[in-house]
């Protein structure tokens, strides 16, 4: 493999919108192997995080540098959005899309296209327009897309949240997998459960800044905040 | 009143009868108006959805004048390219002054700001809705713009009807760069305003009728094939 | 597969319409278009000389500025003053008259000018403006037009007012708006018969000399403009002025009455 596209700093980054400042500042590095979570409350920021991380907000100050020596980084990461945006187009060629804009053969990015949405359980929906598709299906579909290209770091904002627990726990797997492939993937979730069963490490927002970070085990089992401690309990947070 | 039931009855009569001037006038029509519009479209159509996907500083002047140009009254433009087709004009060389490329020339430039501000508004929609996806995929400008082209075909394909729809109907330029000659460049609309001109309403009307049949079934035809289109409910 | 038809469909916009036969652009009046004259001399035309004559349908002013454009190759038009003037600016060769028709007052065919009463086109002029009948000029500039300011300067007359209504078009949308007021107009004899929507329009006043309607044949200078078919133009010439189009000229009937009487003579 190429070199990785990782480390990923960040570096006193702010987000400011509508006048105030909704994320940051926010130091971060993303690195290593692995999964993970990012927690908290309804607009804590995670959406903005993630966003900024894979370069679709503007920032205001601060800094987000990829491993630039690892040449085109975009190309190399996915991101699977908590809104699925869904194409003009059948459940097939979503999926292979972004292999044709890679410029592989229309015939090979079908095969592959086809492979993959029968691992996850859309080989039925090939020929249905994406727009009219389940909220669940839709998830998947977004999620093949994302995965077709085998990314070094993928994004997930929320990727379970229309989904029942039959298409969750598939979902998981799916990440389990993907993980173990080596992908690095970062991914919010208001499910404390998911958390437990996915997170190598957990990152906490509360109001766009984050308050804590550790290991999986050391979140759970001994919140070092107040606000952490809430959001575990189910409390409401002041 | 009379003057409609005669006209559609006349209508009728020469198309059951294949009158050879009307196959002959509608065919030039078809020929001129879809030619124009298939110019047109190949230009107004990545006209405007390249002015939907890119920021710049001219946009909103270049939005204003394709809006503005939309109003072009057709005798201008017909004015326009007779003064520079003429012989004494700076391509008079071409000899291109009465001919259907004139009359193609003419209809581009009047269809060609419709056509590509109906596609800037349906890709600017498709645009908000793709934007993200399309700049987290890293697809390129390019792909981008062919993308959105692919995606709201359906829409974009009404903006060319509405510039074939224009040119079909349009009479004031083509018949001062073509100069309605028989057999050469007679079409529909500007045999129509000659019947009229020589107080022949019921012939006017009937040509009128055949103009208005011509325009409804491209409509359909167009339609029709998109519908057939594999895997296409959008 | 669809983009291949569609790019069948702009290759024959774009392809020039096959030439068999030698084309020649001729600018012609509306009234002598409005005659119908044309459709029986165009097909002899081709027949006996192999030329596809392509007329121009437009005003006298737009004919003879097509021809100073060099945009056709000759001109066949009716109104003196301005065609010796395009001569004399250089445009063409020579003026050859070939035929003449007339004018005729078309009018409410009860006639409340009473101009049938009169012997001359300028009492009867006068006679429309006394009575303040409702009259419709063309006021396009054309030979038409120009003949009927000539007339109503000879009877001594300023037309304006309410009765007089300049329509700014060709004959026969000129005639369409007179049969719509019941009005007054000054018409060439074969506009007038061949138009389709007389309504209650009658000729009223017919036959004095200074209505007749001289038409004038001239070819588009090959110095001024070297891509001119100046040959085609002068066979066509001599065909115009040759016995055959006598005969055809003349023999031209519309409701049993001959339009156009040949004039042209030997250079
Ligand atoms: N474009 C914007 N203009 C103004 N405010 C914004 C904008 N985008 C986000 N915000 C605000 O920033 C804050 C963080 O939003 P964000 O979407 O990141 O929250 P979140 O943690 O993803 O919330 P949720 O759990 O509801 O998805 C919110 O208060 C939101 O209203
Ligand atoms: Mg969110």
């Amino acid at each position: 493999m190429v070199s990785s596209i990782l480390p990923l700093k960040i570096e006193a980054v702010t987000v400011r919108r509508g006048g105030r400042q909704i994320l940051g500042p926010i130091d971060w590095v993303l690195d290593g192997q692995g999964l993970t979570i990012l927690m908290g409350p309804n607009g804590s920021g995670k959406t903005t995080f993630l966003r900024v991380m894979h370069g679709l907000e503007r920032v205001g100050r601060g800094q987000i540098a990829w491993n630039a020596a690892a040449g085109d980084v975009r190309a190399r990461q996915a991101f699977v959005f908590q809104t699925p945006i869904m194409m003009r187009r059948s459940v097939l060629d979503s999926i292979a899309y972004p292999l044709l804009l890679d410029g592989v053969a229309r015939q090979k990015a079908m095969t592959e296209a086809e492979a993959l949405a029968a691992q996850m359980g859309l080989g039925g929906l090939l020929n249905q327009p994406a727009q009219a598709i389940s909220g669940g299906e839709k998830q998947k579909l977004a999620l093949a897309r994302a995965l077709i290209r085998a990314p070094d770091v993928l994004f997930l904002d929320e990727p379970c949240a229309n989904l029942d627990g039959r298409a969750t726990k598939e979902i998981e797997r799916i990440l389990t997998e993907v993980r173990a492939g080596g992908t690095r993937i970062v991914m919010s979730t208001h499910d404390i459960g998911q958390a437990r069963r996915l997170a190598d490490d957990i990152l906490f927002l509360h109001h766009g800044r984050l308050i804590e970070t550790g290991p999986k085990a050391a979140f759970f089992e001994a919140p070092k905040t107040p606000e952490a401690t809430a959001h575990l309990n189910g409390d409401l947070i002041p | 009143m009379n003057d409609i039931l005669q006209g559609l009855s006349q209508a009728a009569q020469l198309v059951i009868t294949g009158d050879a001037d009307l196959v002959e006038i509608t065919a030039l029509s078809l020929q001129v108006s879809l030619g124009a519009t298939v110019i047109a479209s190949v230009i107004g159509l990545p006209l405007g959805a390249w002015l939907a996907v890119n920021r710049f500083r001219a946009r909103r002047f270049v939005i204003a004048l394709l809006n503005a140009f939309m109003g072009l009254p057709p005798v201008v433009v017909g004015l326009i390219v007779y003064v520079l087709f003429s012989r004494s004009g700076p391509f008079g060389v071409l000899g291109l002054l009465f001919t259907p490329t004139a009359m193609v020339i003419a209809q581009v430039i009047i269809i060609t700001p419709i056509i590509a501000s109906v596609a800037h508004q349906a890709i600017r929609e498709l645009w908000a809705d793709y934007h993200d996806l399309l700049i987290s995929l890293n697809a390129t400008r390019g792909q981008r713009i062919r993308t959105l082209l692919w995606d709201g075909r359906r829409a974009l394909m009404t903006a060319s009807l509405a510039g074939f729809g224009r040119a079909i109907g349009e009479v004031g330029a083509i018949m001062i760069v073509g100069g309605n000659i028989d057999h050469a460049t007679r079409v529909l609309t500007t045999a129509i305003a000659l019947e009229t001109g020589k107080g022949e309403f019921g012939m006017a009307l009937a040509l009128g009728f055949v103009l208005i049949a011509v325009a409804v079934l491209v409509n359909l035809g167009v339609h029709f094939l998109s519908r057939t289109e594999r895997g296409s409910r959008w | 597969m669809k983009l291949t038809s569609l790019a069948l469909i702009t290759g024959l916009a774009l392809a020039p319409i096959a030439a068999q036969a030698e084309i020649l652009r001729l600018s012609v009046t509306t009234s002598f278009a409005n005659s119908g004259l044309a459709e029986v001399l165009l097909p002899e035309i081709q027949k006996d000389t192999g030329i596809a004559v392509e007329l121009l349908i437009v005003g006298t002013g737009q004919a003879l500025a097509l021809g100073a454009a060099g945009d056709v190759d000759a001109v066949l038009v009716h109104s003196r003053a301005a065609e010796e003037k395009w001569l004399a600016e250089g445009n063409g060769t020579h003026r050859r008259e070939i035929m003449y028709n007339d004018f005729v007052i078309v009018g409410p065919a009860a006639d409340p000018a009473a101009t049938a009463q009169t012997s001359l086109a300028t009492e009867a002029f006068a006679k429309i403006a006394d009575t303040q009948s409702a009259f419709v000029s063309r006021g396009d500039d054309s030979g038409t037009h120009k003949m009927e300011l000539a007339l109503w300067a000879s009877a001594g007359v300023e037309p304006a007012g309410d009765w007089y209504r300049a329509v700014g078009q060709g004959m026969g949308a000129a005639l369409n708006t007179a049969a719509g007021m019941d009005a007054y107009i000054l018409a060439d004899r074969a506009s007038w018969l061949n138009f389709g929507n007389k309504a209650g329009l009658a000729i009223t006043f017919e036959g004095d000399p200074s209505l007749f309607n001289q038409y004038a044949y001239l070819p588009v200078n090959p110095a001024k403009h070297p891509h001119v078919k100046a040959e085609a133009a002068q066979k066509l010439e001599d065909w115009l002025t040759s016995p055959r189009a006598k005969d055809l000229i003349e023999g031209y009937k519309i409701a049993d009455q001959q339009l156009f009487v040949f004039n042209a003579t030997d250079k």
